[in-house]
């Protein structure tokens, strides 16, 4: 329990709550301890989570007498625990945002607020940098002969960016989210001019129909590999090997990235798997995790069933509190197994979209390897 | 080049130029009113973007070009092209061996650290450790010089028509100049686009103004270093030899976000392996001449001490 608590509770009710609140932050953190606050009346609080491996619902308790409620949960160092508080006043619940806590983080269905455990904070090359020099973002759309329409996605061009020169190119599915709630311009910003990677081309794409298009669907792997990269190197510098092409995606982006690897061997020497959505059986095609998964196993039962070395190197990511944990920390000694240079990172984090932007340098760095110890301005 | 030319009399280290750019009045201040001769190959094919340095300048300048010159050497002369690009390949190997060696005795060297032992013993074997990477490092400086060498010696370098020719249009553009600014960038471009027209023995009284990487350029050693990577521990490691216009000192620019000062362990390892050289950090608007060999009228620069410590640089005793 935090002390803090503690000393609110010990004063029993005559403790005055307003005096006590002033000047701490909230949520509470000890250590490995934090204590959630939330005030208000209502018949129910609880704190609502998307940790797994622990109960999704917690109520919190009233301290009597008091329109306080709180809850004591462990947290790790350096977690980040995305949450909401579910509040239920008669026959009517709601679920908000913890309105003591500043910390919020944001995805494409909303925003979370954010337990961080001692120690996390966030990255600062992940916050625009006023003497970063800004790469230049601009809207594409090519016409798909694979998917018989027009695909859209932004192209992003280094600082600098001389036709003299030659790229490496990174293809970042879900690229608008990506932008929108991991930061990925200002990342990219940020690394090439810290030096931690060299100046690239990034196409940032989209799709209509994610759940399908990057559950290994075959027009995905020659939209990406057919049609994208060879227009852009008709247009761009770009290098022409393997170690120059990246494929990087999160969730069912990451089993787009793998799977288009495996359908085109060789031919994208570098991948960045982010909490992929590798699910698989051991017997069977029946996952536990619905039809839309019914691709995507069957895929990854193939591949597990004769991997290959299919890139060069592969950087691997997943959220202890994910429960595609499982799923990513299997794939990791069977992509070793090929050959190919793996690393695998775990993080006390979720399936979200900052878990990705938090690890995004430490993969991109270790696949795209910058010129920093070279290069002195 | 058989003889090394005398060390030009006033050569002044400058910390980098972006964002706090004292090179005019530190120019100035020197009564430097120009022409001043320009090395920007640091900067690779952006070597002509030197309009903002120009005019921070203000006075007539002279860009030498030399990453456009090695450019022209190369397509002229096929044959230096491919024993230089040879040459290259070689010393790439040279520092991917010595990186290989050099990991595997620092890691002794901090596990050796976190040992408990008797003070006498654990003393003498750190330092026993110590040695064993300061031999390592003079023997790739030394390896690094002779690939250098030789390659300057079989290909004749200083005669070929082609070098012997932007030579002398270099020679006679320093001539108009009484200063030689050099600018940073990419330090191993910059070196080699150096020594290929062999411009320290071009330089004859000019004043010599460099920053950044131009100034780990012209000291007698050039050593790369980050000690926060995203990547690895962050292993400083000797690329070779500079150009030696100044002596005794290791310069370290971008302290701030390059070097962990806070950290005595690596702040003393870093000293005593370049000891009894003087390991240099130079923060942006940190400035300091060598006048003659002797260094005169430091400004904000931090050295490294074998201790652990930093201190501010001060004036020698003359």
């Amino acid at each position: 329990m935090t002390s803090a608590i503690r000393e609110l509770l010990a004063a029993g009710p005559e403790a005055n709550i307003d005096e006590w609140m002033k000047g701490r932050s909230f949520p509470l953190v000890e250590g490995k301890n934090a204590t959630l606050v939330w005030r208000g009346d209502a018949d129910e609080v609880r704190l609502r989570h998307f940790i797994f491996g622990l109960e999704t619902s917690q109520p919190l308790a009233r301290i009597e007498g008091t329109n306080l409620w709180y809850l004591e949960v462990e947290i790790p160092p350096r977690s980040r625990v995305e949450y909401k508080l579910e509040v239920r006043r008669g026959d009517k619940n709601e679920w908000i945002r913890d309105p003591l806590n500043p910390h919020r983080a944001h995805d494409p269905f909303g925003a979370n607020s954010v337990l961080q455990g001692a120690g996390y904070e966030i990255p600062v090359w992940t916050r625009p940098d006023p003497k970063a020099r800004a790469g230049l973002l601009e809207p594409f759309s090519i016409h798909s002969e694979a998917f018989g329409e027009a695909r859209t996605g932004h192209l992003y061009l280094p600082p600098r960016f001389r036709k003299t020169r030659q790229y490496p190119l990174l293809v970042i599915h879900d690229g608008s989210d990506y932008m929108r709630f991991a930061g990925m311009k200002t990342v990219l910003d940020n690394l090439i001019e810290r030096l931690e990677i060299p100046a690239l081309v990034a196409v940032f794409i989209d799709s209509p129909d994610r759940l399908r298009e990057y559950a290994d669907d075959e027009r995905h792997a020659r939209f990406v590999t057919e049609e994208l990269s060879p227009r852009l190197a008709k247009r761009l510098p770009l290098l022409d090997t393997p170690k120059g092409r990246c494929l990087m995606g999160a969730s069912f982006g990451g089993v787009a990235a793998l799977s288009t690897a495996v359908r085109y061997p060789n031919y994208w020497g570098r991948l960045l798997l982010q909490s992929g959505s590798f699910a698989f059986t051991d017997i069977g095609h029946q996952n536990h995790r619905g039809p839309l998964f019914n691709p995507v196993v069957r895929f990854m039962n193939a591949f597990r069933e004769d991997p290959k070395a299919i890139s060069e190197r592969v950087f691997v990511s997943c959220g202890v509190y994910e429960s595609l944990i499982y799923e990513n920390r299997s794939l990791v000694p069977l992509l070793d197994e090929t050959g190919m240079q793996v690393r695998f990172v775990e993080a006390r984090d979720g399936h979200n979209w900052e878990n990705w932007r938090d690890r995004s340098r430490e993969g991109l760095s270790w696949l795209f390897p910058g010129p920093l110890l070279m290069i002195y301005e | 080049m058989a003889t090394p030319a005398p060390r030009p009399r006033d050569v002044v280290l400058l910390g980098a130029q972006r964002f706090d750019s004292t090179l005019g009045s530190v120019v100035r201040g020197l009564e430097c009113d120009g022409p001043i001769a320009l090395i920007t190959a640091g900067w690779r094919d952006r070597e002509d973007e030197d309009e903002e340095l120009r005019n921070h300048l203000a006075c007539k300048t002279v860009n030498l070009r030399l990453y456009h010159r090695s450019d022209e050497v190369n397509a002229r002369d096929g044959d230096l092209a491919k024993a230089h690009r040879a040459k290259q390949t070689t010393l790439r190997h040279k520092q991917d061996f010595y990186r290989i060696r050099l990991e595997h005795e620092l890691a002794a060297n901090h596990v050796i650290r976190q040992r408990r032992a008797p003070a006498e013993v654990l003393m003498e074997e750190e330092g026993a450790s110590v040695a064993a990477i300061r031999a390592l490092d003079a023997y790739h400086l030394t390896q690094c010089e002779r690939v250098h060498q030789e390659f300057e010696q079989a290909e004749g370098l200083y005669e070929r028509p082609v070098i012997k020719e932007h030579r002398e249009q270099i020679a006679e553009a320093l001539a108009g100049c009484n200063a030689v600014a050099i600018a940073g960038g990419h330090v191993a471009a910059l070196l080699n686009r150096m020594r290929l027209f062999g411009i320290r023995e071009l330089l004859t009284d000019q004043r010599v103004f460099a920053w950044s990487g131009g100034g780990m350029v012209v000291s007698e050693r050039i050593v790369l270093f980050h000690d926060s990577p995203p990547q690895g521990p962050g292993a400083s490691e000797v690329l070779g030899s500079g150009l030696g216009l100044v002596p005794g000192v290791v310069v370290l620019p971008h302290p701030r976000t390059r070097l962990r000062l806070d950290d005595p362990g690596r702040v003393g390892l870093l000293a005593r392996r370049f000891d009894p050289a003087q390991c240099l950090a130079f923060p942006e608007g940190a400035h300091v001449t060598f006048h003659e060999g002797a260094l005169v009228r430091p400004s904000a620069i931090t050295r490294l001490c074998p201790d652990g410590s930093c201190t501010l640089l001060e004036e020698q005793p003359s």
